[in-house]
C-alpha cells in the first residue's frame, strides 16, 4: 500500500447553538492514499459536510475543533493559523461545495470567475497562461472552451456542475472534495458528471473524497467506502467488501433498504426510528435505539472503531458475520 | 382492465410564457400534451420522468388544481363516470372528498402556524364533516395508522417539532383522513432519507389496501417506483412516451429514452457495472415544439421518418404494453 | 367500487381514548399560546433596544394612568386642570418649576406636568387608534389582493400608488383646515391613509409569498374555499409582519399629530404639539430661559416615537429569524 496522503486522526468537531454544543464530529478516523477516491456516505445531518469544512479549516464562526489531527502529508493543519492554512486551500486539497453551481456570481462570465479564483490562489499567476489552463479545464470537464466568454443563467444545470468542478481543479489540488455535486441533477446527466468525475480523478491520480447519501452513486464512485451515523463513522472499507460483507447493523440496514433496477425485487427492510439528535445524541454506541442486536453494553459504552482485517473497519459491538 | 376508476383522454395544459399586460402571449409552455392513461380501482400507476417532464402539471390537472387547456378527466362514481372539469359548488366539494393529494415537500406542505391536528382536522372541517370531538377522533386514529403513537403526544406539535419523516407522515394523514379513493402523490419520498424512506413506502401500500386507496404515484426514481407501481407511465416533454407493467417496463424498455433512463440510474452494487446508453444534451423546455417526436433531437436512432412525422401515438405492441416512437 | 370501512377501534386504546376527550381543546390553545408567546418574549428580551423601547412605553403608559387618580385626589382642578386650570400663586406666568408645580406653567398659567401627563394618554389613543386601523385595512386588502390577483390586485395597487404619492402632510394639513379634525377623525384618516397606501404594499409581498406555499394548495384540495384560506391560513401568517406595521404607524401618526398640532390646526383640547404651539404663539419658542415650556413636550413626543419604533425593529428580529444572530 502507498503511503496515505492524507491522514485524520480522532477527530471531533462541536458547533455551538442557543440550545447546546451540537455534536457533529466525533471521533472520525480515516486515511487516504493518492489516486484513491472514498466515499462519505450517510443520511441528513449526520456530519459529512462538517467533516469535509474540517479538512479545509473552513470552520462558520460557531464551530470548534476539539480534538484530533489532520496530517496532510505528515504536517498537522489542526494548530496551523489562517495564514498558514490558506498555503494549502484550494492548492493540495480543493472543494466541490453542496449546491455550488447555484453560487457562481450571475454577473461575471463563467471563465473570468475561474481565472479570479486561480488568481487569488497562485503564486505566479499570469493572465494568458492563467485562460490557456481554464481553456483547458473546460475540455477536461467536457465543456466547449467557447462556453467561458458566457454567463452562469446561459448554462443548463449540468454545465453550471461542470463548471463548478473545473474550478475547483483550477489550482492542481492533491485531494478534491465533492459534497453531493449531483444531488440536484437528473439522472442520465448525474451518470455522465459521475463518470467523467471518475475518469478526470483516475488520470490526474488525485485523492478524492465523495460524500453523498445515495449508496448507488458511492457504489458506482469510490474505492473505499466510509459510512457515517450521527457525527461518528461507524464502518470504513473497500466497496465491495462493505457491500458484501457489512460488519455493521447500520451499514446493512442502509444496504437493504435501498431499491435497486436490476435483480430480483428483494423485501426491503425497514429501519425503526429516525436518526438521532445531535443536540444529546444517545450514549453508547449512537445508534442503539434503533438496533435490532443492541444490548445493555451498547447503551453503556462506546464501540471501539477497529479493524477486522484486511482494512475493514468498525465500531459495534456485534458485528455482523465477525 | 375491466373496470376504469380514472380514465384521462388527450390531456394537455399549455403555461403562457410572457404575460404582457395588452399582448396576448404567442409562446406556450407545453407542460403536458395530449396525454391519455386509466387507472384500475386498487391499482397504482407510476409517472416517472426526468425534471421538468410535466408529472406535477398532470398531478395537479387530476386533483383539479389546474384547469386543462384541453382534454378530459374522467372519475368514476355511483357507478358512472363524470367529467371532472364540470363539477361545481357540492359536486366540486364532495370530489374534494373524493380525490387527494400528496405533495413532495413535508417542510412546505404543512402551514408552520397550525398544530398537527389543526392541520389534519382540517379537511373535515372544511368538508362539515362530524364535530369538533369526533374529529378530534378521528385524527387520533388516523395518527396511529401513520404511525405517530401515542396521539395525544403527537397532536398539539406544531410542525417544525417534528422530523421530516414524521411530517410527511402527517401530510399523508391529511390527505387520507377524508377517505379518498384516488390519491395524487407527488414525490413523497424523495425528499426523505433512505432509512425513512422505506417506511413511509411501506405505510402507504399498507394504507392503500386497508382504505381502499388508488394511487397514481409520481417519482422520478425508477427504483422507488419498480416497489410502488403496478403499472408506469414513462414520461418526456409532457408525453407519455411509454409504458407497461413495471417488470416489463424495467427488463424491456422499448423506447430509446427509456432505455437511457434505465441505463442511467446507478446500483447499489459495485460488481454490477452498467452499460449505460448514451444519449445528447439534456431536457430542454417545452417551449411552442415543433410537431415532429419530442425526442428527436437527443434521439440515437432518429431517421428522417422521425423528423417529417408527427409526434407518434402511444401504440400497443403487445401484453399492454404502450410505445410511442416509430422504430420501437 | 367498495366504499373504504374505516372500522379502526382496535387501533386505539381505551385509555388513550379516554385520555383524548379529557383534553379540552381550548385549554390546549391556551397552553400554546402561552408557549409562543414565552418562545417569542425570550427571542425579544435578547434584543437590548426593544427593552429600551418597551421601558420608555411603559413609563408613559404609567404617566397616562396616573393622571385621573392625582385629579381625582391630589391635584386641585382649579389649579392643575390640563385645559383650563389656572396657577393663582404664581405671580408672574410662565413660572419656572418650583415644589408645587415640577415642571412649572404655561404663558396660560396651567401646570406643564399635568398638561404633559393628560397628552400621553391621546397620544396612546390616537397612536393605537391609528396603527389598528392600518393594520387591519393593510393585512386585509394585501391578502386579498395577492390571493386573487388580477384586476382587484390592479385596482388596489394602483390606489395605494396614489395614495403614496399624494404629500401626507400636506393632505392632513387641507383636512384640518376644512373639518377642524379632532382626536379620533385625525386617527381614522392617518389610519386609512396609511392602511391603503404603502402598508398595504407590503403587507401584500408579504402574502404572495405565502399564496405560494404548498400547504395553500393542500387547503384548496382538501375543499377550503377562497375566505377559509385567506382566514385560515394567510391571515395568521401574516399577524407577525402587520403587528411590526403597528408599531411603526403609531410613531408616524405621534409625528403627524405634533406637527399639526404644532400649526394650530387640530381641534383637540391637549397635546405634547399643541403645548409648543401655545410656547410658540406666546413667544417663548426660542427662549432658552423658559426650556420648560418646550423640553418636557418636545422630548416626550420623540422619546415615545422612538420607543415605538425601537419595539418595531426589535420585533423584526423577532418575526424574521433572518436577521437574529445565532
Ligand atoms: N453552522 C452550524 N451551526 C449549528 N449546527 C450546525 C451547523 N452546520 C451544521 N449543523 C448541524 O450539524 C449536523 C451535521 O451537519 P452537516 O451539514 O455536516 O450534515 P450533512 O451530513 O452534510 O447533511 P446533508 O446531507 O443534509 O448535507 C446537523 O445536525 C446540522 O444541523
Ligand atoms: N405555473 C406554471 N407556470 C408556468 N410554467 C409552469 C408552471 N408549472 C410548471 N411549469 C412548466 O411546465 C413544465 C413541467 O413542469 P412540472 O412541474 O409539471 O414538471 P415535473 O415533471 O413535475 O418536474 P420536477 O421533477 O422538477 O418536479 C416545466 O417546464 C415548468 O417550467
Ligand atoms: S454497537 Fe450495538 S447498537 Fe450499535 S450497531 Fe452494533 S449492535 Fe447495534
Ligand atoms: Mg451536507
Ligand atoms: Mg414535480
Amino acid at each position: 500500500m502507498t503511503e496515505p496522503i492524507l491522514y485524520v486522526d480522532d477527530l471531533t468537531m462541536h458547533y455551538t447553538t442557543r440550545a447546546g454544543d451540537v455534536s457533529a464530529v466525533d471521533n472520525v478516523s480515516f486515511t487516504l492514499t493518492k489516486g484513491e477516491s472514498l466515499g462519505l456516505v450517510g443520511e441528513s445531518g449526520c456530519g459529512k459536510t462538517s467533516v469535509a469544512i474540517c479538512l479545509l479549516k473552513l470552520l462558520p464562526d460557531n464551530a470548534r475543533i476539539k480534538g484530533g489531527h489532520i496530517y496532510l502529508d505528515g504536517v498537522d493543519l489542526v494548530p496551523l493559523s489562517e495564514e498558514q492554512v490558506r498555503r494549502y486551500r484550494w492548492r493540495r486539497i480543493s472543494m466541490i461545495f453542496q449546491a455550488a453551481m447555484n453560487s457562481l456570481n450571475p454577473v461575471y462570465k463563467v471563465g473570468d470567475q475561474i481565472v479570479e479564483a486561480m488568481e487569488t490562489h497562485l503564486e505566479n499567476f499570469s493572465y494568458p497562461a492563467a485562460r490557456e489552463k481554464v481553456a483547458e479545464l473546460f475540455r477536461l470537464v467536457g465543456l466547449d472552451p467557447a462556453l467561458m466568454e458566457q454567463y452562469p443563467h446561459e448554462y443548463s444545470g449540468g454545465m453550471r456542475q461542470r463548471a463548478v468542478i473545473a474550478m475547483a481543479l483550477a489550482c492542481d489540488p492533491d485531494i478534491i472534495i465533492a459534497d453531493e455535486p449531483t444531488t440536484a441533477l437528473d439522472v442520465i446527466v448525474q451518470d455522465r458528471i459521475l463518470k467523467e468525475l471518475r475518469a478526470i480523478q483516475q488520470k490526474l491520480n488525485m485523492g478524492m473524497i465523495y460524500i453523498s447519501h445515495d449508496i448507488a452513486v458511492i457504489a458506482e464512485v469510490s474505492d473505499c467506502v466510509g459510512v457515517m451515523y450521527a457525527g461518528r463513522l461507524v464502518e470504513k472499507a473497500c466497496t465491495e467488501e462493505i457491500f458484501h460483507h457489512p460488519i455493521h447493523p447500520y451499514t446493512a440496514g442502509l444496504m437493504s433498504a435501498f431499491p435497486s433496477i436490476v435483480g430480483p425485487k428483494r423485501e426491503l427492510t425497514m429501519l425503526p426510528g429516525e436518526p438521532p439528535d445531535l443536540l444529546n445524541p444517545p450514549p453508547g454506541c449512537r445508534f442503539h435505539p434503533r438496533c435490532p442486536y443492541a444490548t445493555e453494553i451498547c447503551r453503556e459504552q462506546v464501540p471501539e472503531f477497529k479493524d477486522y482485517g484486511g482494512d475493514h473497519f468498525a465500531a459495534c459491538w456485534h458485528p455482523l458475520e465477525g | 382492465m375491466t373496470e376504469v376508476l380514472v380514465r384521462v383522454e388527450g390531456l394537455s395544459k399549455f403555461f403562457p410564457l410572457t404575460r404582457g399586460l395588452f399582448r396576448e402571449s404567442r409562446e406556450f409552455i407545453h407542460a403536458v400534451e395530449d396525454v391519455s392513461f386509466a387507472i384500475a380501482p386498487g391499482e397504482s400507476l407510476g409517472l416517472v420522468g426526468e425534471s421538468g417532464s410535466g408529472k406535477t402539471t398532470t398531478g395537479k390537472l387530476l386533483v383539479r388544481l389546474l384547469d386543462p387547456t384541453a382534454g378530459h378527466i374522467y372519475l368514476r362514481s355511483n357507478g358512472s363516470e363524470v367529467d371532472i372539469a364540470t363539477l361545481r359548488g357540492k359536486d366540486l366539494k364532495a370530489f374534494r372528498r373524493r380525490v387527494q393529494m400528496i405533495f413532495q415537500d413535508p417542510y412546505e406542505s404543512l402551514n408552520p402556524r397550525l398544530t398537527i391536528f389543526d392541520t389534519i382536522a382540517e379537511p373535515l372541517m372544511v368538508q362539515g364533516i362530524g364535530n369538533v370531538l369526533e374529529r378530534e377522533e378521528m385524527v387520533a386514529e388516523m395518527l396511529v395508522l401513520v404511525g405517530l403513537t401515542p396521539p395525544s403526544s403527537f397532536m398539539f406539535r406544531f410542525p417544525h417539532e417534528l422530523s421530516g419523516g414524521q411530517r410527511q407522515r402527517v401530510a399523508i394523514a391529511r390527505a387520507l383522513v377524508v377517505g379518498p379513493t384516488f390519491v395524487v402523490a407527488d414525490e413523497p419520498t424523495s425528499m426523505l432519507d433512505v432509512s425513512i424512506r422505506t417506511g413511509i413506502m411501506y405505510l402507504m401500500q399498507d394504507l392503500a389496501q386497508r382504505l381502499g386507496v388508488t394511487y397514481l404515484y409520481i417519482t422520478h426514481d425508477l427504483a422507488v417506483a419498480r416497489y410502488m407501481c403496478q403499472r408506469i407511465a414513462v414520461m418526456y416533454l409532457g408525453k407519455i412516451v411509454e409504458q407497461a407493467e413495471t417488470e416489463e417496463l424495467l427488463q424491456h424498455p422499448q423506447h430509446p429514452y427509456t432505455r437511457a433512463l434505465i441505463s442511467a440510474v446507478p446500483i447499489p452494487d459495485p460488481r454490477i457495472k452498467r452499460q449505460a446508453i448514451e444519449i445528447k444534451g439534456s431536457i430542454p423546455t417545452p417551449i411552442n415544439p415543433p410537431p415532429r417526436c419530442r425526442f428527436y433531437d437527443r434521439c440515437p436512432i432518429a431517421d428522417a421518418f422521425c423528423e417529417q412525422n408527427d409526434h407518434p401515438p402511444l401504440r400497443d405492441v403487445g401484453g399492454g404494453h404502450y410505445v410511442a416512437c416509430y422504430k420501437a | 367500487m367498495q366504499e373504504p370501512r374505516r372500522r379502526l377501534d382496535e387501533f386505539l386504546s381505551p385509555e388513550e381514548r379516554e385520555r383524548l376527550r379529557q383534553l379540552p381543546l381550548w385549554k390546549i390553545r391556551l397552553r400554546l399560546f402561552l408557549r409562543s408567546l414565552r418562545t417569542n418574549w425570550r427571542l425579544f428580551a435578547e434584543n437590548r433596544i426593544g427593552l429600551i423601547g418597551l421601558a420608555i412605553i411603559i413609563f408613559f403608559a404609567l404617566l397616562a394612568i396616573a393622571h385621573p387618580i392625582l385629579m381625582k385626589y391630589v391635584w386641585d382642578p382649579n389649579i392643575y386642570d390640563p385645559v383650563v386650570g389656572y396657577a393663582h400663586e404664581e405671580t408672574m406666568q410662565p413660572a419656572p418649576p418650583s415644589p408645587r408645580h415640577l415642571l412649572g406653567t404655561d404663558p396660560l398659567g396651567r401646570d406643564v406636568l399635568s398638561q404633559l401627563m393628560f397628552s400621553a394618554r391621546s397620544e396612546f389613543i390616537l397612536g393605537l387608534v391609528a396603527a389598528l386601523i392600518t393594520v387591519t385595512i393593510g393585512t386585509t386588502i394585501g391578502a386579498i389582493s395577492a390571493y386573487f390577483g388580477g384586476p382587484i390586485d390592479t385596482f388596489f395597487m394602483r390606489l395605494a400608488d396614489l395614495i403614496i404619492m399624494l404629500p401626507f402632510v400636506t393632505i392632513l394639513i387641507v383636512l384640518s383646515a376644512l373639518f377642524k379634525l379632532d382626536l379620533p377623525k385625525l386617527a381614522l384618516v392617518i389610519g386609512v391613509l396609511s392602511g391603503f397606501g404603502g402598508t398595504t404594499i407590503i403587507i401584500k409581498s408579504q402574502a404572495l409569498t405565502i399564496k405560494v406555499r404548498t400547504y395553500i394548495e393542500a387547503a384548496r384540495v382538501a375543499g377550503g374555499s377562497h375566505w377559509h384560506i385567506i382566514r385560515y391560513h394567510i391571515v395568521p401568517n401574516l399577524m407577525p409582519l402587520s403587528f411590526l406595521y403597528m408599531m411603526f404607524t403609531v410613531t408616524s401618526a405621534i409625528f403627524s399629530e405634533a406637527a399639526l398640532s404644532f400649526f394650530g390646526l387640530l381641534n383637540i383640547r391637549m397635546s405634547w404639539g399643541l403645548m409648543i404651539h401655545t410656547a410658540q404663539t406666546a413667544g417663548y419658542l426660542l427662549n432658552t430661559k423658559t426650556w420648560w415650556l418646550i423640553v418636557p413636550a418636545g422630548l416626550s413626543i420623540t422619546l415615545l416615537c422612538a420607543a415605538f419604533y425601537l419595539v418595531g425593529r426589535a420585533l423584526d428580529e423577532v418575526v424574521n429569524p433572518r436577521l437574529r444572530k445565532r
